[in-house]
């Protein structure tokens, strides 16, 4: 079972790796930042795969931290980055 | 407990086209919205997946708790994060891609 693991552990990381080119020429920001969601779930994925064929519980606490960061990249790349709208009335954030 | 384990690595194993097909979507598909709903499948359903999987074959109670709580969480998230994502897409003036 170790080698299915470490087969499927694999198969998710080339998924990464064939994502990567999206990275590299996605037209507008907005595309890269979809391939840096993806990088996040599938690596939550591969660090569970990682704890069961290890047996190691706490990559699942690794997990979890990576499935927050990848949250907060998103909600911060949204707010403050792709809209250019701080600081001007009709924004429903309030101002900034 | 034998058949817990077998069952779990299948269900593993039905979570993988999903993370495929998520990246296959990412590359091929024309527009954002399409790439942000290809995505999304490999979010929800093939962590979902392969989460259950492991914890079926965990064997203990905590582990399966934990990988569950985890999967929620990004079940959560992912559903915030694409529905603010399309809404400021929308607004910044993103056409949504029509067959030509």
């Amino acid at each position: 079972m170790a080698v299915l693991a470490a087969a499927l552990g694999l198969f998710l990381l080339v998924n990464i790796v064939v994502g990567l080119i999206r990275v590299l020429r996605g037209p507008t920001e907005a595309d890269r930042m979809l391939a840096a969601q993806l990088f996040g779930s599938t690596g939550v994925a591969l660090l569970m795969l990682l704890a069961a064929a290890l047996q190691r519980p706490a990559l699942l606490d690794v997990a979890l931290v990576f499935a927050l960061l990848s949250a907060i990249a998103a909600i911060a790349f949204v707010r403050r980055y792709w809209t250019r709208r701080e600081m001007t009335a009709g924004g429903d954030d309030g101002g900034a | 407990m034998v058949v817990l384990e077998y069952l779990g690595w299948g269900l593993v194993l039905a979570g993988m086209p999903f993370f495929a097909a998520g990246t296959v979507g990412l590359l091929r598909f024309p527009d954002f919205f399409c790439r942000l709903h290809a995505l999304t499948k490999a979010d929800n359903l093939g962590l979902g997946l392969v989460s259950l999987g492991l914890g079926l074959q965990s064997g203990s109670w905590l582990v399966a708790f934990k990988l569950l709580l985890i999967w929620l969480l990004v079940l959560v998230s992912s559903a915030a994060v694409s529905h603010l994502m399309a809404r400021t897409a929308l607004r910044n003036g993103v056409r949504p891609w029509r067959r030509p």
